[in-house]
């Protein structure tokens, strides 16, 4: 069953086409890759599907729902999370504050203030950063930063979660971790759909993956046919 | 760990702040009348000074605005005041000016923030010109005589408005609201994303400090005895609350109060032998604080605590 | 009814004129240099006064004290950008921040400006009568100076959309307004681009200013009222788009004749009424990206 399907998705900006005509599906419980050489288009769907953007033409349903056009707190308070590729956490606001915010802001029914705190101590304590609760954000590391703003999406109790290149810029030792807390993740029964340059965590982890090349899908598949589709290696397949 | 509450970190303060408040409210106990009016109008500047960052403080959100939501409060007062008892007045003026500001809000906060700017920046000329041409149209007078009230009373008024404000700002900042409004300011893309209904808070907030400047403005109507909109609207409300809480500093509660207090005290000692060199001096003030002081007496009095004192206020 | 209507439209295009103007160089500062100089219609009043000066005390014909109001305008805008502007630029955390703190700055400098003024010339409202010949056009009459200030208005925009397009400099400040960084990396002096830019923009305030009094009276607080009429015009010609704002002052100027002939007090209102459905329909203006 899709938790998320999208119809003829459409995205132009000035006389660029960002994304065309991309129909896709998530379903419940999967983990699915997006991936694409740069420019393809790929954070321009996310920003599409999490109300970031508008589509020019296309529809975009959540679990059942159409969310076309909705701002991007109600995505939210749906049950639809996200990440950013330039790490979006609020930098002058100590990290317990900054998860605080999903706990109290982004979950689908209200939660009081107790409740709230809780829950992000709970998410903290997940990603690992208990210890560093009343650091403000911008102090601290890049992996640190992303793993706030997983914690912070988490909050949010979300059943779709878009992580956004959240590989970008960590080295090896942070990647296995990184791909740890996925596995963790969805491990929690929430859906995974991943934009990721990093091959060997996306083929690892991923139930599917979709290519994205100048905006256009181009080639849908597990990862091994991904692997060895002449289209995907023709366009890209960079290690 | 918790640090979003900005208050209570130290016990004495409630009890100082009861001490302030006692003495403020016996003044006229002790000193000269011209001494409780020259106060009022400190109360005034201070409330419209930490009204306008209740909202902007926090969002970044630069309102250029504050003259004119003072002006609706005026002028409520003015059409208003023979009729009704001052504190419905007040009342009918904090709302009235509160409207003005969901008005305004519904309308820019929902697209980037120069327009905002740009927007309430012009928002106090038109006010001035639409209320003008209404008078001389429709009810054919030019100015308005306001009703007389005590100078007691006024000062107790202003008084009890700011207490409301600071309450007000006090419980907002320790709020989740409070914490939305900074994320706001911190991010506004990664806020809506987390949850926060951003135009809602941006508006809500804005209204909420724009009432304040209302019921300010039709308080001090009562003193000035007569308005017109040349009167009513006037920038300097506009400019005066930003020089004080730029030059104050917003990153604590005192720093506007600070930025009011000297300023509103500095207009007073200059404003009748140099009418304008003292504008003159406050524009080249503001442009200093920008430049070389961006947090204010707040920021350099916090730099020179850190230096001084280091390890007990610097973070990890 | 034909006579008033031209009447209505060529008064429209005299104001139209004078717009454009004051909008292009508001433009010109927010386009490229980034400032949203709030103290713009500043300039407008020194300009305004200055040739008031000149041509009450001194006996100055006003057409030539546009090669005066000019350069002076110009030099000031070029040393405040320099040395105000241009520290903010590297004191602002962000391009958001100096846009808040330019503008915060700009608002200083208005009540500097006026109140400089203020001592300067008193609050009095100054006026001067040059070349008020009536002037027959298609059966209705001008005042000749409302049409040298229409003339001079085209030909100075006129003049700088050729300068912008088809000079070496202009090229520079194409490029500098799309993207100052890279502009820097190919070499273009991007500091000074960003004075000259702000320098111009004043030139062309202070040179309204001055067109402005040999038709209207002057004083010293008549340049807020200017400055939110430039920002209409711009918000309706699209933020950043010099085209934009010579065509949208054209358009409010148009609007302003009609509302002035219906109810004269109401056209500052009508302006903002203008202002409002651009904001609510399209923020972006005409010819906004």
């Amino acid at each position: 069953m899709p938790i998320l399907e999208g119809e003829g998705v459409t995205k132009h900006f000035g006389g660029l086409t960002a994304v065309s005509r991309v129909d896709f599906h998530v379903d419940q419980g999967e983990v699915v890759g997006l991936i694409g050489p740069n420019g393809a288009g790929k954070t321009t769907l996310f920003n599409l599907i999490s109300g970031a953007l508008v589509p020019k033409d296309g529809a975009i349903a959540f679990k059942g729902q159409g969310i076309t056009g909705l701002k991007p707190h109600r995505i939210c308070r749906m049950g639809l999370a996200r990440t950013f590729q330039s790490v979006k956490v609020f930098p002058n606001i100590p990290v317990f504050e900054n998860v605080l915010l999903g706990s109290l802001f982004g979950t689908s029914t209200g939660m009081s203030s107790a409740d709230a705190s809780g829950e992000a101590e709970k998410a903290l304590e997940f990603v690992e950063l208990s210890a560093v609760s009343p650091i403000l954000a911008k102090d601290l590391t890049l992996a640190n930063q992303k793993r706030v703003e997983v914690a912070s999406a988490l909050a949010t109790k979300p059943e779709l979660l878009l992580l956004d290149e959240l590989m970008a810029g960590l080295n090896a030792t942070e990647v296995a971790e990184a791909m740890e807390l996925v596995g963790r993740i969805h491990a929690q029964g929430i859906t995974i759909f991943m934009i990721e340059h990093v091959m060997k965590a996306i083929m690892g982890v991923c139930d599917r993956i979709m290519v994205l090349h100048h905006g256009e899908k181009i080639a849908e598949g597990t990862p091994q046919e991904i692997a060895t589709s002449k289209t995907v290696i023709e366009v890209y397949l960079g290690e | 760990m918790n640090t979003i509450t900005l208050g209570l970190k130290k016990w004495w303060i409630p009890g100082l702040l009861l001490v302030i408040l006692v003495l403020l409210a016996s003044l006229r106990f002790y000193v000269s009348t011209y001494t409780v009016i020259l106060a009022t109008a400190i109360l005034m500047y201070i409330i419209l000074t930490e009204s306008w960052v209740l909202f902007s403080g926090p969002t970044g959100y630069i309102s250029l605005a504050p003259a004119a939501f003072f002006g609706v409060g005026i002028y409520t007062a003015a059409i208003l005041g023979m009729h009704l008892p001052l504190p419905v007045v007040v009342v009918i003026g904090g709302l009235a000016s509160s409207c003005l500001a969901l008005l305004v809000g519904a309308l820019t906060l929902r697209l980037r923030g120069i327009y905002f700017a740009i927007f309430t920046f012009g928002l106090v000329e038109f006010m001035k010109h639409l209320l003008l041409w209404y008078e001389i149209k429709f009810t054919g007078t030019r100015g308005r005589f306001v009703v007389l009230v005590d100078n007691n009373t006024i000062y107790y008024m202003m008084l009890a408005i700011l207490v409301v404000l600071l309450l007000t700002t006090y419980l907002i900042r320790r709020s989740k609201y409070g914490l939305a409004l900074r994320s706001i300011g911190e991010d506004e893309e990664a806020a809506a994303h987390t949850g926060v209904n951003v135009t809602a808070v941006k508006v809500i907030t804005f209204a909420i400090s724009a009432s304040f400047m209302g019921a300010a403005g039709a308080i001090i109507a009562t003193r000035w005895t007569y308005v017109d909109p040349y009167i009513a609207f006037d920038p300097l409300f506009s400019f005066m609350p930003v020089l004080m809480a730029i030059f104050g500093g917003m990153g604590q509660f005192y720093g506007p109060i600070l930025g009011a207090a000297a300023f509103a005290y500095l207009e007073e000692v200059l404003i009748t032998k140099f009418p304008y060199y003292y504008m003159l001096l406050f524009g080249v003030i503001l442009l200093i604080t920008i430049l070389y002081l961006p947090n204010g007496l707040v920021g350099l009095i916090q730099r020179l605590q850190k230096g001084g004192w280091g390890r007990r206020h610097a973070n990890t | 009814m034909i006579v008033t209507l031209l009447d209505i439209i060529i008064a429209g295009l005299l104001l139209g004129g004078l717009y454009a103007l004051i909008a292009m160089g508001l433009s010109l500062q927010y386009g490229v240099a980034r400032v949203l100089n709030i103290s713009h219609g500043e300039f407008i009043m020194l300009g305004g006064l200055t040739t008031w000066t000149l041509h009450t005390v001194f006996g100055i014909n006003p057409l030539v004290c546009l090669a005066i109001c000019g350069p002076l305008a110009f030099a000031l805008g070029y040393v405040i950008h320099r040395t105000l502007f241009r520290r903010l630029l590297t004191s602002s955390a962000s391009p958001g921040a100096f846009e808040s703190n330019s503008m915060l700055a700009s608002f200083g400098l208005l009540f500097i400006i006026q109140n400089l003024a203020s001592i300067a010339w008193g609050p009095e409202i100054r006026g001067y009568s040059y070349l008020a010949v009536p002037v027959n056009l298609a059966g209705a009459l001008f005042g000749a100076n409302r049409l040298v200030t229409l003339g001079f208005a085209i030909a100075i925009g006129l003049a700088f959309y050729l300068f912008v397009a088809r000079t070496r400099l202009g090229k520079a400040i194409r490029a500098a307004a799309q993207d100052p960084t890279t502009a820097g990396l190919m070499g273009v002096n991007i500091n000074n681009v960003l004075a000259l830019c702000f320098g111009f923009g004043a030139a062309m305030a202070g040179i309204a200013g001055m067109l402005i009094s040999m038709c209207y009276p002057v004083n010293v607080t008549m340049g807020l009222e200017y400055t939110i009429i430039a920002i209409i015009v711009v918000v309706l010609g699209g933020l950043g788009s010099i085209p934009g704002s010579f065509i949208g002052g054209f358009i409010l100027g148009l609007i302003g004749s009609i509302v002035s002939f219906v109810d004269p007090g109401l056209s500052l209102a009508a302006y903002y009424l203008i202002f409002i459905l651009l904001l609510v329909v399209r923020p972006t203006g005409i010819m906004g990206k």
